[in-house]
């Protein structure tokens, strides 16, 4: 767990209240930089309420409290005075359920940079262009980039909505159960995109699919009951955990 | 598996109606039953309209003391005889010609009839004053005081389409003369402000009334020859019409209808069924663009029909953003809470107040107070005279407006509702503000939603008659609230209305009797505006809708 890297994310005694339902409980983790980072743990265990700490995306939900740093590049971003709309261009996420907007593919992947300011058909159409290469959708739509989004098939939704994410250059990425409502072929295809943007992003990626944890991710972190069991390489998590309890949720003895 | 005590076989020999049967029936039937309503009002309004476009036979009917009349059937009904003796009828014609004796219908005992035919001569003219005649073309004057041969048919349609032609000029000049005096007019009218306002009196008021006064001069000057040349084209024109008329022959009485007032001569009797159906489409499309005459009787409806399209066009344009504002924050913005909780029970009870509370809130806020005060603010001139401070257009729509505003509200809350959370979501995530989602996302996806507010508040506010008799509706508007003089749209003017036309024709006529088929035509226009209005709404929605397909919207 100490290794001497650069960390991207950090939580520091992060405690989460759901009004008076405490979510986590104390959370101390450093997600480190340029490398894939899976969160797993059985349902209610915490870990996407976890990973909605890193861009605020809990803001919208009433009644919620957070104590305790979330430092996200080493800036505090529960600290007065933040501007939420930078956070998250530069903390993008993809949801579970792909979500494209009822607008054209192109429209859909250069939403972001649009609401952020940027002018000129050129410009956008050359952040179209390489957002969906680096999704890897690119071959698929690019003659049909003035159709809408809706008329994809599930997977490619999916991807639109990486590239989307991408159009606004984050440098880290949370994944939100990314794969879970996809066929395998599906899935395989966005876990070979996140293995190529791992050289120029951090990914934390939330999973249900423990071979998928195994197949893509450099670090694991094991959640339960809102609390931080265990985190380590991935390689040690699925070989030689630490608690039993996580030997026994690996091996599928419970959740 | 064990088996319970008494176990109830699967497979029942119960005779009769399966079980709910008689319940699924029920329903049925009352759905049936509601169907039948509202096909019998439709069809009771479309056949009373209809029928009155649709040319009827003329008779002629002889009574036994020698009477003659001649005229359309227009209802029969049974008069109870004597203690329990057999009933008797009696046949109601309107035989028109008011000019004669002043009454349009008479009745006649059908045992008092001693003969009853419809010979092909008889004639219904269409006549501008006093409602229709009928007779038979005796003979005719022409302009310059000759006899016409009316026994020739060429002749005689000769001599109706000069008429007709001289009348269409008549028509033409009178515009172009009030076009070529507007001018003037205008002028005179700043002077007239002018000398009645407060600074008149002072040296400068003064001067600047003399400086007006005579442009007003030099222009009269300027225009006089154009305006006397037209004039005197209008007067030779009056004159011809004027002079030339034809002899209708009624039974005993002998009259002359002039041919400025002719409209229509028509022979009823003589028609096929083609020629039937052509004046048919002919008096519909007449009546949907001419104007009302004889005190609403007679005539078109086309200012009604003008005035509701307005009024409900105007409507939209304010309801449409105070409904939709309102409630993208109250789902958007506002706290969840007892406030919002009262604050929607306020809206939805709002709906629940009777319309005519409405137009009183209108006539002592918006009639009183806002036109009260934009008069004394920019009108002073012309008090006492109000000009925003009385019923108008403006008032009028923004009293439905408020009056519609809480289904624009509520419609346009479920749609909000309906937008997916992924969506907003989806958003934020990608660094769009709140007001960004909001503009860009939300709004566009709760569109289907708005526009079902939209199409309910026009439903309403289309038949709504009581707040605008308060606000500014009235039975004959002088001029249309839109016209070629500036500022073009008159939001001040009193307007017409279907639906206060409706009211006026059938209850308030001096001639009830010839109106009411009136009354039945207009309610059938109005009814087809709302549908087509609705139907225009509802286009717009489902493009809207398919472009969200495959989302749960």
């Amino acid at each position: 767990m100490s290794q001497s890297e650069d960390f991207a994310l950090a939580s520091h005694d992060l405690d989460f209240y759901y009004g008076e339902v405490q979510a986590l409980k104390k959370i101390n983790l450093e997600i480190p930089q340029h490398r894939i980072t899976a969160l797993i743990g059985p349902s209610g265990c915490g870990k996407s309420t976890f990973l909605r700490c890193f861009n605020r995306m809990n803001d919208m939900i009433e009644g919620v409290r957070v104590e305790g740093r979330v430092l996200v590049e080493d800036e505090d971003i529960y600290a007065p005075g933040v501007n939420l709309e930078l956070l998250r261009k530069r903390v993008g996420m993809v949801f579970q359920k792909s979500n494209p907007f009822p607008m054209s593919i192109r429209e859909n992947v250069n939403y972001g940079p649009r609401m952020g300011g940027v002018r000129g058909r050129d410009r956008l159409d050359e952040i179209v262009e390489r957002s969906l290469k680096q999704a890897d959708l690119w071959v698929e739509v690019k003659d049909r980039l003035d159709g809408s989004a809706l008329d994809l098939s599930g997977g490619q939704q999916q991807r639109l909505c990486i590239a989307r994410t991408l159009a606004n250059q984050p440098g880290i990425l949370l994944l939100d159960e990314p794969a879970s409502a996809l066929d395998p072929i599906s899935t395989a295809k966005i876990e070979e995109t996140l293995l190529q943007l791992k050289e120029n992003y951090t990914i934390l990626i939330v999973t249900h699919n423990l071979q998928q944890a195994a197949r893509v991710a450099d670090h694991t972190a094991f959640f339960m009951l809102g609390e931080l069991v265990e985190f380590s390489d991935t390689t040690t998590m699925f070989t030689n955990p630490n608690e039993k309890i996580t030997e026994e949720y690996i091996t599928g003895r419970f959740g | 598996m064990p088996v319970s005590d008494s176990p109830q076989p699967l497979v029942s020999d119960r005779k009769g109606l399966a079980p709910g049967l008689s319940g699924i029936w029920g329903t049925a039937l009352a759905t049936v039953l509601i169907l039948l309503m509202l096909g019998l009002l439709l069809w009771i309004v479309a056949v009373n309209a209809f029928g009155w476009f649709w040319p009827v036979p003329v008779w002629q009917v002889e009574e036994r003391n020698g009477t003659v009349h001649i005229g359309a059937e227009v209802g029969r009904e049974a008069i109870p005889g004597p203690d329990g003796a057999e009933p008797f009828y009696r046949l109601q014609f309107k035989v028109g010609n008011r000019d004669l004796d002043g009454r349009d219908f008479v009745w006649i005992d059908e045992a008092e009839i001693r003969s009853k035919g419809r010979p092909g001569d008889l004639v219904r003219i269409v006549r501008s004053e006093y409602g229709d005649a009928f007779g038979r073309i005796a003979g005719a004057t022409s302009s310059d005081g000759g006899a016409v041969e009316v026994g020739e048919p060429d002749v005689l349609a000769e001599f109706l389409a000069a008429g007709k032609n001289a009348r269409a000029e008549r028509a033409r000049l009178e515009t172009r003369l009030s076009d070529a005096r507007r001018p003037l007019t205008n002028l005179e009218e700043a002077l007239d402000l002018l000398e009645r306002s407060a600074n008149a009196k002072t040296a400068s008021g003064q001067e600047r009334v003399v400086a007006l006064s005579a442009e007003v001069e030099k222009l009269a000057i300027e225009l006089r020859p154009t305006l006397d040349e037209i004039q005197g084209g209008l007067d030779a024109l009056a004159g011809d019409l004027a002079a030339a008329h034809l002899k209708l022959v009624a039974g005993d009485a002998r009259f002359e209808v002039p041919l400025s007032n002719v409209i229509e001569v028509s022979w009823p009797n003589r028609m096929g069924f083609a020629g039937k159906l052509a004046a048919a489409v002919r008096h519909g499309v007449l009546f949907l663009v001419t104007e009302p005459r004889e005190a609403n009787t007679e005539g078109g409806i086309a200012p009604a029909l003008f005035g509701t399209v307005l009024l409900v066009l105007l409507m939209s344009v304010a309801v449409v953003p105070l409904g939709v504002i309102t409630a993208v924050y109250m789902t958007e913005y506002a706290r969840h809470g007892f406030l919002l909780r009262l604050a929607n029970q306020a809206v939805n009870n709002l709906a629940g107040v009777p319309s005519i509370v409405f137009g009183m809130f209108g006539l002592a806020f918006f009639i009183y107070g806002v036109g009260g005060s934009i008069d004394r603010a920019f009108f002073a001139d012309r008090l006492p005279t109000p000009t925003f401070g009385t019923g108008g257009l403006l008032w009028a729509s923004l009293t439905l407006a408020l009056l519609t505003v809480p289904v624009v509200v509520v419609a346009t809350r479920e749609g909000l509702l309906a937008v997916p959370r992924s969506w907003r979501e989806g958003s934020l995530a990608l660094g769009a503000t709140r007001w960004q989602t909001l503009r860009r996302i939300i709004i566009p996806a709760a569109m289907p939603g708005i526009l079902t507010g939209l199409i309910l508040a026009v439903s309403r506010a289309a038949g709504e008659v009581a707040p605008l008799m308060l606000t500014g509706a009235v039975k004959l508007a002088p001029s249309l609230p839109v016209d070629g003089s500036a500022p073009f749209l008159h939001l001040q003017r009193k307007f017409m209305h279907l639906g206060f036309h409706i009211y006026d024709v059938s209850m308030q006529s001096p001639n009830v009797e010839a109106a009411k088929p009136m009354a039945f035509a207009t309610t059938l226009v109005l009814l087809l505006l709302v549908v087509l209005m609705n139907l225009g709404a509802i286009v717009i929605r489902r493009r809207l809708r398919r472009a969200y397909r495959g989302q749960s919207v």
